[in-house]
């Protein structure tokens, strides 16, 4: 065991204080109908033959390929002191701030990020973090229903597939999700929201900025028409993209919820991610998960410690209006320290080089014959029509590039079946983009 | 000795209830308040809502918990203490004055007859 | 304020490093800092309507790499970690993180893969989630695992949702209640609530196992499934669980084992073969993925044949020729949908491979010691600290403040304030409810027998302060960077983000 710490000697004297002969009789209470019989795995491997097994499975993954994968997850550059900050074991290894006197690191870090996300969204209460973006947005739905005591949600088609189901599945039944049916343009049928929303019996509206398609949307009227039949706006955004598009504050909505993963996290093949939840300060008893607060100790000095708590499931138990006891705390902090080191100007530069790398590719593409599938406008993600979709995306591998995702594999309607959806970040090169452009020209002469 | 004022009815939820006319205005007492320790904030019913004897009508929370608030009377609610709002700590330091709650227009006076009087009110927290 | 006692390892030292800093948006000074990202073309905006662009710029601080790092490891000295210190707290497992993890997470080669990647691209994790399954399997006696859970109450809630599917499967749709012991972590009945079940509880017996009349008592044609700790919160095993497993499934429940307490069973009780039906495992406990300072975690959940139809959908599979592949999307209909984005936080499943990896057979060593531990630190302090129920114990063990109080007015919460001015972090308190005044302890088998004994002297120092000077113990802690909190200003108006101050304008 390689992190074990008696000797022999040590546990012949532990078992002896305790008063037992042996380690059995500390196991003696466990009924012989359901005792096990050991574990059959391998031996132990030390780190040195270890490092390698882990080492050649790492290899075995395809990332030196050139990727225009986004689709809810974002190749963006992280700065080195991101992850100089958080492999310290101070904020590694630390626990949930429930001791606040010996948590300020982790308290004030949390603070910080609530208030990092607050200025990005404009929205005054911050929860500090949800699992990911799709399980904030279900909660931002259930919030939605509570707050309003409407048992019906509407959902854009053009919101992420994911947010979607996630939020179906933990409405398990007991409430109504609707989608809202998509324009040819790529953007969310406001007209066909407007009919929805008639019977006055909805909580909460969602709609994503951008949206799974790259397409910007037209949310103030969306907000507009929402709040009209007594609904809460939900806005589903992506959090670098607010350094050059309206804050959900501009637009009027109630909620805002997102993937934070492009904020300073790796992709890791899906997580663990960021779930970003804020609202405005009237909901602030509705949003789930835990909320830091500045306050003052006995001594007068500030201070930082989680803050109405009573709404929580350790103290609130079955009437708590989530289970969510973690959050994802380490990835706050990455996000923290990511915003920190760009700045205001460094994240605006991801936003708009970003968007200068996506028409460049764009263009590109059209050139050699696969253009634009939507006209809706767009920052940095698209889909682009291929004739065999499926069939281009598998070969374009064997040519070292990974060709966005093709739309088939998440909506049936047949003129969205030729379709590839991919993007650009501040770490694409007109390299990649010229190599995918020849690999296609190739495939479609 | 908690605090128990005579011209007040009581429920076994800890709930008071000054009866003027056909309105009662209703509190928590102040031994319910010493327990929670301090209120940091009360939900209450908007004017208009219909609450009933037993059942929940409002939340009261402190840092360390939260407690269902149960009507001792079947009406309408005609006004919320909103100052409540800023202060909820007025529920800790005056929970039969400042620290009123819902004031409720009685479906029947007489209903209040099924509450405790003062001294059956501190027979009950003698058990406590 | 009066000396403490004298002891030779013992002496009052501040848990943790100096005074709270500045806040970020204090530190910023427009110019500085930034300089990361190289610009783009600004005039690529403007085919963007005018209406969808951002007017008020977020006021982002701007500020210095050089402060960046002053900043946040100012902040990270304020923080007590595993790292640092013993951090005995019960229900947690707080094991030490190896930094092989760390090392293992961040190579290219999985850090860098997106969610989305081909099958064909991504062999390495998959190969590696698939073999995961299957030691998880080994350990925990379960058919297959899910990974979609970020978090033991995220598996919480995927158990429960596949226990409604299966009951609704049979057409059983009266099924409205799950039964939670009252010991059970909050998590459980809130959970239960969620997916929209009555949580209905019963009571502990009076050496702490579930009192098995109640529980007979609470079964009946509408309970969906009963949610089991085992050990117990109280660190107690159930030494009955067969017969309860009996009672549950004949009533036609299902059984939800909230493998919290996984630790202590490793090798010697496999919840799937003793027939529980789920079990929601926590890798940020038994499997040292760190804690992070509350999260992320993960929490796979594992089922028997009864439930795997509905585990959430895409699977690891194996085809027959090698290849690992996720599931496709209707390959298997009557998975319970998504709990989550992708496929899992597999950076976090990546870490507890990586242990599991290096132990091996050995976790079962690892069960032994973690017990050792609790059992020698209870024999430790038992003559000091009250403790309820005195039967062997597993990993952890629970101790009652309660004469303390009687005779001191000294409670619990003021013994673990009082331990941070010792250097150490409390253990649990006020946890679990069915125990006044608890201290639930673990220490798990990372820690030395000289570290319990130095840490069963504090607490016996602290219990001599109480009866000589309770007002040293209740004002405690003297020695941290900031002492006890005003709570209830906190929630009376909370102040949960920076504001510019009276008269500035945003930017920063």
């Amino acid at each position: 065991m390689p992190y074990a710490r008696h000797s022999d000697a040590d546990r012949a004297h532990m078992l002896a204080t305790i008063g037992v002969d042996s380690l059995e009789e500390l196991f003696a209470d466990i009924p012989e109908a359901v005792r096990a019989g050991g574990l059959d795995l391998p031996e132990p491997e030390a780190e040195q033959p270890r490092a390698t097994r882990l080492e050649w499975l790492a290899g075995r993954n395809r990332t030196d390929l050139m990727s225009f994968l986004g689709a809810g997850a974002y190749r963006h550059y992280i700065p080195v002191v991101v992850d100089e900050i958080i492999r310290r074991g101070e904020f590694l290894t630390a626990y949930t701030p429930y001791q606040p006197e010996v948590s300020q690191g982790t308290l004030q870090a949390i603070w910080e990020y609530q208030s990092l996300i607050a200025q990005l969204t404009g929205l005054d209460v911050v929860s500090a973090s949800h699992y990911d973006g799709s399980t904030a947005t279900a909660e931002a739905a259930l919030m939605a229903i509570r707050q309003t005591k409407r048992e019906r949600v509407l959902i854009s088609r053009a919101v992420h597939p994911h947010f979607r189901k996630t939020t179906e599945t933990y409405f398990s039944g007991r409430f109504i999700l609707d989608e809202i049916p998509m324009t040819p343009a790529g953007s969310t049928d406001l007209e066909a929201m407007e009919r929805m929303l008639a019977d006055g019996n909805v909580a909460g509206v969602a709609v994503a900025q951008p949206n799974f398609f790259g397409a910007l949307e037209d949310m103030a009227t969306a907000a507009e028409l929402a709040h009209a039949a007594g609904a809460l706006f939900i806005a589903a955004v992506e959090p670098t993209s607010l350094a050059v598009l309206s804050s959900p504050a501009e637009y009027g909505a109630d909620i805002a919820a997102g993937e934070g993963q492009p904020l300073g996290i790796p992709l890791q093949y899906g997580g663990p991610y960021l779930g970003i939840l804020a609202a405005t300060e009237k909901l602030m008893r509705q949003i789930p998960g835990r909320l830091i607060g500045r306050t003052k100790d006995v001594d007068g000095k500030r201070a930082y410690v989680m803050t109405i708590r009573a709404r929580e499931q350790d103290i609130r138990r079955e009437k708590a209006a989530s289970n969510i006891c973690t959050n994802q705390s380490l990835c706050a902090l990455a996000a923290t320290v990511y915003l920190s080191a760009i700045g205001p100007t460094g994240l605006h530069n991801v936003a708009t080089s970003g968007a200068e790398k996506a028409r460049e590719l764009e263009r590109a593409l059209a050139e050699v014959g696969a253009p634009r599938t939507h006209s809706a406008p767009y920052l940095n993600e698209f889909a682009i029509r291929v004739p065999e979709a499926q069939r281009v995306h598998e070969t374009l591998i064997e040519r070292g590039v990974l060709a966005g995702v093709p739309l088939a594999n998440f909506y049936e309607e047949p003129e969205l079946a030729e379709s590839l959806l991919i993007c650009a970040t501040e770490v694409t090169t007109s390299e990649e983009i010229a190599g995918f452009a020849s690999a296609l020209k190739e495939m479609l002469a | 000795m908690s605090n128990i004022p005579a011209d007040l009815r009581y429920s076994e939820e800890h709930e008071w209830l000054r009866l003027e006319g056909d309105i009662g205005t209703i509190g928590v007492t102040a031994h319910a308040a010493e327990r929670m320790g301090d209120v940091v904030f009360v939900e209450l019913p908007e004017p208009g809502t219909r609450v009933s004897m037993g059942e929940t009508f409002g939340v009261l929370e402190s840092p360390k918990a939260m407690a269902d608030l149960y009507s001792p009377a079947t009406g309408e609610v005609v006004e919320s203490n909103a100052a409540l709002e800023e202060h909820p700590e007025f529920v800790s330091e005056d929970p039969y004055g400042a620290g009123w709650m819902v004031k409720v227009k009685l479906d029947s006076a007489g209903e209040v007859g099924k509450l405790k009087d003062a001294a059956g009110y501190a027979a009950l927290i003698a058990e406590d | 304020m009066s000396e403490p006692l004298p002891h030779p390892k013992l002496g009052l030292r501040p848990a943790v490093g100096p005074r709270v800093p500045s806040s970020i948006f204090e530190l910023s000074r427009p110019g500085t800092g930034g300089q990361k990202i190289l610009p783009g073309d600004d005039s690529v905006l403007d085919d963007i309507p005018e209406a969808m662009r951002r007017k008020v710029p977020a006021a982002l601080p701007e500020i210095n790499e050089s402060q960046v790092i002053r900043h946040f490891i100012k902040l990270s000295r304020l923080n007590y970690a595993i790292d640092t210190g013993f951090f005995p707290l019960g229900s947690c497992t707080m094991k030490y993180n190896p930094k092989f993890n760390e090392w293992a997470a961040r190579l290219p080669g999985f850090a860098k893969l997106h969610p989305l990647a081909p099958d064909s691209t991504a062999q390495g994790t998959l190969q590696m989630l698939w073999e995961l399954e299957q030691m998880l399997c080994e350990i925990s006696g379960f058919e297959a695992i899910t990974f979609h859970p970020a978090a033991g109450a995220h598996g919480e809630l995927t158990g429960i949702l596949m226990i409604k599917a299966y009951h609704a499967s049979r057409g059983d749709l009266e099924r409205v209640e799950v039964i939670v012991p009252d010991s059970s972590h909050g998590t459980n009945p809130a959970t239960a609530t969620m997916a929209g079940f009555t949580a209905v509880e019963i009571p502990s017996d009076d050496r702490g196992g579930v009192d098995i009349k109640a529980l007979r008592a609470a079964l009946s044609p509408r309970t969906a499934a009963i949610m089991l700790t085992n050990p117990s919160t109280l660190g107690l095993f159930e030494d009955q669980v067969d017969k309860l497993l009996e009672a549950v499934h004949e009533a036609g429940a299902l059984t939800y084992m909230d493998g919290a307490n996984l630790n202590a069973v490793m090798g010697y009780f496999k919840p799937g073969e003793a027939g529980f039906d789920v079990m929601h495992i926590n890798t940020h406990k038994t499997f040292s993925t760190p804690h992070g300072g509350g999260g992320p975690g993960a929490g796979p959940v594992g089922v028997g044949d009864k439930l795997l139809p509905f585990l959430p959908s895409p699977r690891i599979l194996r085809s027959d020729d090698g290849a690992f592949r996720l599931e496709t999307q209707d390959e298997r209909p009557s998975a319970i949908g998504r709990m989550r984005s992708f496929q899992g936080s597999t950076g976090v499943l990546l870490r507890a491979f990586a242990y599991i990896r290096a132990h091996g057979k050995e976790l079962q060593q690892v069960s032994e010691d973690a017990v050792l531990n609790a059992n020698y630190l209870k024999a430790l302090v038992s003559h000091i600290y009250e403790i309820p129920f005195p039967r062997h114990c597993k990993h952890e063990f629970v101790a009652s403040g309660t004469e303390m109080k009687k005779r001191t007015g000294v409670r619990t919460l003021d013994i673990a304030k009082r331990l941070l001015d010792y250097g150490f972090h409390p253990p649990t308190i006020y946890f679990p409810l069915s125990v006044d005044e608890a201290l639930l302890m673990e220490p798990t088998e990372t820690e030395s027998r000289e570290t319990l004994e130095i840490f069963a002297d504090a607490l016996i120092a602290i219990a001599q302060e109480a009866y000589e000077d309770p007002e040293l113990v209740q004002a405690a802690p003297h020695s941290t960077p900031v002492r006890r909190l005003d709570d209830a200003e906190a929630a009376r108006h909370p102040d949960l983000r920076w504001r510019p101050a009276k008269g500035e304008d945003a930017p920063c």
